[in-house]
């Protein structure tokens, strides 16, 4: 067993884990941290994607002991206590969500995606960003509207004219 | 309408928790003393297991307990079943083989579970499940349903001879064949028609828990119907009695119907927490979902169709071999026969129709129902022909399909089905204008410019859901009842809930069900709590699959508000001193019409449960309960319009724009039907596009993971244009139909009718590939 | 995924230590993209990870002139998001913003990918065209002579890829056909240009992995257009074949991805 520190949405937690432990693992079982989900074990789904020191990534394939020393930011951490993210309230205005399962994955996602491009993201770009984020229930059209929203981007032209 | 109640776009109240990660999912329980199981499966398609060696996974660290099927059986565990009873047309009934829920003798298909380990870990039990030696002497393998039909083929089961499930016919032969001896023209296809894995995001999760102190059971699963779970798991599997098991069915990640059927590992983890002593929680992995989740479709069908010299169709005869797989899961008897061939009349006046459906065994996953179950497929059948038929005709597909619509209702088909209500001219209309068919021929050309071929194409379907009068589906085999319940409870405050058997896996019914309440009462939504998939709470209820929850679950609680509604007023009428027919409810006050004198709801809800002033003999409360058995299937139709562009250099697609017209009847939240005509498109575009599996001549499945199996990505798919035209159902009292599986239904063959107009090829099989198109290309070039 | 044991050298040698002291039975894990993954399903099961992820030598980005050094540990969005890439060779830079999805380029490396070396992999195709060197802690090695076979590379056990250095080309770009399911490259091309001599680096199709398609190199070395390429014919035989796509449609995908990489790097 080995003993890590990880500094998950602003509080530091430490714990003893076996050195297989995935992160989502810790998150999930260790920490009770249950909103990052497991939908794939290819790293392809995206379910499980949170922040590591401010970046996107998944959180499925990467071992809690390396993840040791830096911080995490999950899905529980990104609402200011009862004030949504913007993206967490641009998806449920938007109905970018449906059985919820992706969804926590999907924000995390749009969150690192509207901070490297801010309102300058189309659709297209977004798109191509969630290459890594299977949704099986919304056909993606409602999750690119809430994301362009949430980013203050321009909806595409099939959109305006809802 | 209110601005909550009927029609409104009110956001969901189920969201919250799932955007902020509070859902709570079968994986995310854990209860004292939990433990974790993982399952030895079997790497071979078809083998005899001549003996079991647990010793050395025994001693490793964490174990707590290995079990085998021969444990499971004598114990009494029952073998699964299929609950619809089907009999082939010489009236021999189905040849159903065991299928025990862990193989002792033979195992049938790559994934099929042979033994339980329960260790203090997932990964303590991964490890020792690779330990277990399992004696294997392998037998030969069929993995396609034409190639097990052969003389000569590997047998599966000893019940089945030849690997026939049943040879099933629908029908009028005689009809059929003689309206095609008198056809000017005849239209012939063979379809194959594409087997998926349904992939709801979450993976399959159970866990089971025995209490020795109470001798009772409890079960959270990932289920779509957890009152029929618990029926079958302890009428037929006996493992534990109906009154000592729950089920819970907490939130549930995406189902598509492959979370309908109770699979081994539910009734293995409730058995094995009871042997161990133990709570026992085992979570399925992607690649063991793809072994081992229901798989949906699996056809190669031969069409005809007879069109006499005016172009309208005098028949339609049809061939199907469904591939069922290794065993016959729950519903996998009614899919690809009264879920299917009773959909072939279409949208069209077709004065006869024949179809012969034989099922077949293999040792492949077992396939079940898949979003839209059968009428997929038989979608695919007519709307396939019918555009081929009016390529081969000269005439434009609209034009062909107006001639031959059915315009008077109700209308008996001669398969069964009596279509109620609807309005195809005014979908394909309402298609044709949003696509801009009349400027496509333009859009074409431009394309051609960029060396890029255009292609159009178009589906218009109909699909029988509201599943379904229980009379009917019972004189045509089906084991259980398919009305649904529910119970309206009016706390003394005047807050409601609704308890229903509808279980909301990704639907939205904690809204739309609220907004029932909104529409009768005025009452805000928030003042509502629907509370689903826990059999200890909600009296019983046969849960969400074929479109059912609107159309059926919605109906019931409609039944229950009249009471309730009724009882109210009553009690109003007295304490008003005022006739019962002059009380309105409205805004959340019960009101004497043309007075102003009225009481709060709250106020007449809390005289219900005082009980100090209530008219003579009325019992105190208000709580009412009703149960819905429809009086006949729903009929949502629509058009559906693709146009692709392909690159003939690469073979690659791309939708240009996918436009749905639908008829779901009265739409209670636009915002929740138009998303759920996404998604649906979504899988239809992935069948037609991407989406299909490969097993290899050992049976092994080549597409077992997101690495080879083509999941829909953002990238893939464009922004729709639906809309909804209402021509109400006149079968239940909301005029519902159901949206939930239309988008599924209608879009394979609109996609593959544009593919195949842009590249001037008819010879085009799902998935359309980049490496097929661009193949169908070369061949005509 | 088997247990194993995990540590975390601050220096390169100290990582050649720890590899040392396990043999041929520890694995570097750089951004661990294909090798989480590959332990997950138990395929693999090295008797200790030792992260790379922390040692200082294998970090930064250096561009002089069109000379470019990038630390083996640097990430894909480092190398996609780099100005000083983006300025001197674009093309590159495209390349890495097109591998896996954002979550994966936050994590995977230069180094990891390269000495990995998988056939779909999109960096072999760039090294082999702009006639990259691959830096070790213990030599350099011509990127030619690198790429030996499928997941086979020069590198001995316990060498670790440091840096990768090339010289920016008058043009280059890279195009890529993806796989529909796992999105990885199916075909992928590589262009690059200096002067009269072009290079064309593939990947994805072979059955050996990625190579040089040297009739194309030829052909666009003396009319550096899309349509030189049309005359050519690439021979199926090393054509990888699978339920994604026959060696035929493999081998036309590397004739239409190379002439629209020759179009991007003509910057239409």
């Amino acid at each position: 067993m080995t003993d890590v520190t990880i500094t998950v949405n602003g509080r530091e937690m430490k714990g003893s884990v076996e050195n297989r432990t995935l992160l989502v693992q810790f998150l999930r079982e260790h920490l009770g941290l249950t909103g990052t989900h497991v939908g794939c074990d290819t790293s392809q789904c995206g379910a499980c994607v949170v922040h590591l020191d401010g970046k996107a990534v998944k959180s499925c394939t990467m071992l809690a002991v390396q993840a040791s020393g830096s911080s995490v930011t999950t899905i529980e951490g990104i609402a200011e206590g009862q004030e949504l993210h913007p993206v967490q309230a641009a998806f449920r205005e938007h109905h970018g969500l449906q059985c919820g399962y992706c969804t926590p994955g999907m924000i995390m996602t749009a969150v690192d995606m509207i901070n490297r491009h801010g309102s300058s993201l189309d659709e297209e770009t977004v798109r191509e960003e969630l290459d890594g984020n299977i949704c099986r229930c919304t056909g993606y059209h409602n999750i690119v509207k809430a994301i362009l929203s949430a980013a203050g981007a321009a909806q595409p032209q099939a959109v305006a004219a809802e | 309408m209110g601005v909550e109640g009927i029609g409104a776009k009110v956001l969901r109240k189920e969201d919250r928790r799932f955007i902020t990660g509070r859902g709570r999912y079968v994986d995310d329980m854990s209860v004292p003393g939990m433990k974790y199981a993982a399952f030895v499966r079997s790497p071979y398609a078809h083998a005899k297991i001549n003996g079991l060696d647990t010793s050395a996974a025994e001693g490793m660290p964490g174990v707590i307990g290995i079990l085998n099927g021969q444990q499971l059986q004598g114990d009494g565990i029952g073998n699964l079943i299929c609950g619809w009873a089907v009999s082939s047309k010489d009236g021999t009934p189905m040849k159903m083989g065991a299928w025990p829920a862990l193989a002792s003798q033979t195992v049938r298909h790559v994934g099929q579970a042979v033994a339980i380990v329960v260790a203090e870990t997932q990964a303590q039990a991964r490890d020792a499940a690779e330990a277990v030696m399992v004696d294997y002497e392998e037998l030969p393998v069929v993995t396609k349903a034409v190639e097990a039909l052969k003389d000569g083929a590997p047998q599966l089961h000893p019940e089945a001879p030849g690997n026939l499930i049943f040879d099933w016919e629908l029908g009028d032969r005689a009809a059929t064949d003689e309206a095609f001896s008198k056809a000017a023209h005849v239209t012939r296809l063979h379809i194959h028609n594409n087997r998926l894995v349904p992939n709801p995001m979450e993976p399959r999760a159970a866990l089971g828990h025995y209490d020795p102190a109470e001798d009772h059971y409890t079960c959270w699963t990932t289920s779509q119907n957890p009152h029929v779970a618990r029926l079958v798991m302890s009428a037929f599997y006996n493992v534990a009695p109906e009154h000592k098991l729950r089920i819970i069915a907490p939130d549930v990640g995406g189902g598509f119907g492959s979370k309908i059927y109770i699979y081994p590992e539910e009734i293995v983890c409730l058995w094995a927490s009871k042997r161990t002593g133990v709570p026992v929680k085992w979570t399925s992995d992607r690649s063991e979902a793809f072994l081992t989740d229901a798989h949906g479709r699996d056809h190669e069908t031969d069409v005809e169709m007879a069109l006499d010299a005016d172009n309208k169709i005098l028949a339609l005869r049809v061939e199907t071999v469904a591939n069922l797989g290794a065993y016959m899961s729950l519903f996998s008897s009614a899919t690809p026969t009264y879920l299917y061939a009773t959909l072939l009349s279409g949208q069209y006046d077709i004065p006869a129709i024949h179809a012969n459906v034989k099922a077949v065994y293999t040792n492949t996953v077992p396939v079940d129902a898949y979003r839209g179950a059968g009428r997929p497929e038989a979608t695919y059948v007519v709307e396939r022909t019918m555009e081929t038929a009016a390529r081969e005709l000269g005439i434009s597909p609209a034009e062909f399909r107006r001639k031959n619509f059915i315009r008077s209702f109700p209308h008996q088909t001669p398969v069964i089905m009596a279509y109620d209500a609807g309005d195809f001219d005014a979908t394909l209309n309402a298609g044709m204008e949003a696509a801009d068919v009349a400027g496509f021929d333009a859009r074409r050309e431009e394309a051609r410019s960029r060396g890029k071929l255009r292609g159009l194409g178009m589906s218009c379907y109909i699909e029988a859901c509201g599943i379904a009068p229980s009379k009917a589906v019972g004189s045509l085999g089906a084991g259980v009842g398919l009305w649904e319940s529910a119970e309206v409870r009016v706390n003394p405050v005047g807050t409601i809930e609704i308890l229903t058997g509808s279980h909301s896996h990704g639907q939205g019914h904690e809204t739309t069900f609220s907004q029932l309440v909104a529409e009768r009462f005025g009452l805000p939504v928030d003042n509502v709590q629907v509370i689903h998939g826990d059999t200890d709470k909600v009296q019983f209820g046969m849960g969400t699959y074929g479109s059912r929850s609107g159309a059926v679950g919605m109906s019931a609680i409609h039944k229950a508000l009249d009471k309730v509604e009724a009882k109210a007023k009553k009690i109003a009428a007295h304490l008003l001193e005022a006739d019962e027919g002059d009380i309105v409810i409205e805004n959340g006050e019960v009101k004497v019409a043309g007075t102003d004198k009225k009481l709060g709801w709250h106020e007449v809800c809390l005289g219900a449960y005082t009980g100090h002033n209530l008219p003579d003999g009325m019992e105190p409360g208000l709580k009412e309960g009703a149960f819905y058995d429809p009086t006949n299937f729903t009929f949502p139709a629509g058009c559906y319009i693709c146009e692709v562009e392909v690159d003939p250099e690469t073979g690659t697609t791309q939708i240009i724009q996918f436009v749905a017209a639908d008829d779901f009847g009265r739409v209670i939240n636009p915002m929740i039907v138009d998303g759920q005509v996404h998604g649906g498109l979504a899988q239809g575009i992935g069948q037609a596009l991407l989406e299909g599996t490969h097993y290899d001549d050992a049976g092994q499945l080549l597409t077992a993971s997101y690495m080879d199996y083509a999941m829909p990505r953002a990238w893939d798919l464009p922004m729709f244009k639906v809309s909804t035209h209402e021509t109400l159902c006149p079968g239940n009292p909301l005029g519902m139909k159901g949206c939930g599986e239309a988008g599924a239904i209608g879009s394979p063959p609109a996609v593959i009718n544009a593919i195949t107009d842009a590249i001037g090829n008819n010879e085009l099989t799902m998935p359309a590939t980049p490496e097929k198109v661009w193949k169908a290309l070369s061949a005509v070039e | 995924m088997y247990e194993t044991k995990y540590h975390r050298p601050v220096s390169l040698p100290q990582a050649a230590k720890f590899a040392a002291d396990h043999g041929d039975e520890g694995k570097y894990l750089a951004g661990g993209m294909t090798l989480i993954p590959t332990m997950k399903q138990r395929l693999a099961a090295p008797e200790a990870l030792i992260d790379l992820r922390h040692v200082p030598g294998l970090k930064g980005i250096k561009v002089e002139g069109k000379s470019i050094v990038i630390g083996g540990g640097m990430t894909h969005s480092d190398v996609a998001m780099s100005d000083e890439i983006k300025s001197v060779c674009p093309g590159f830079a495209d390349l890495a913003g097109l591998i896996g999805d954002p979550a994966v380029r936050h994590m995977g490396t230069v180094g990891g990918s390269v000495a990995n070396f998988d056939p779909a992999a999109d960096y072999p195709a760039a090294l082999l065209a702009l006639g990259a060197t691959i830096r070790t802690n213990q030599r350099e090695i011509a990127a030619d002579d690198f790429f030996v076979g499928l997941f086979e590379t020069a590198l001995e056990d316990g060498e670790i890829v440091t840096k990768i250095a090339f010289e920016a080309p008058d043009a280059c770009a890279y195009e890529k056909f993806r796989n529909p399911a796992s999105r990885y490259a199916m075909c992928g091309v590589f262009v690059a240009r200096r002067g009269g001599d072009v290079k064309v680096g593939v990947t994805g199709a072979g059955s050996e992995g990625a190579f040089h398609w040297s009739e194309a190199e030829q052909a666009l070395s003396s009319n550096f257009a899309p349509e030189a390429v049309d005359g050519l014919t690439m021979p199926q035989d090393n054509m990888m074949s699978d339920i994604h796509g026959s060696s035929a449609y493999r081998a036309n995908l590397v004739k239409v991805v190379t002439k629209r990489a020759v179009k991007k790097a003509l910057g239409h």
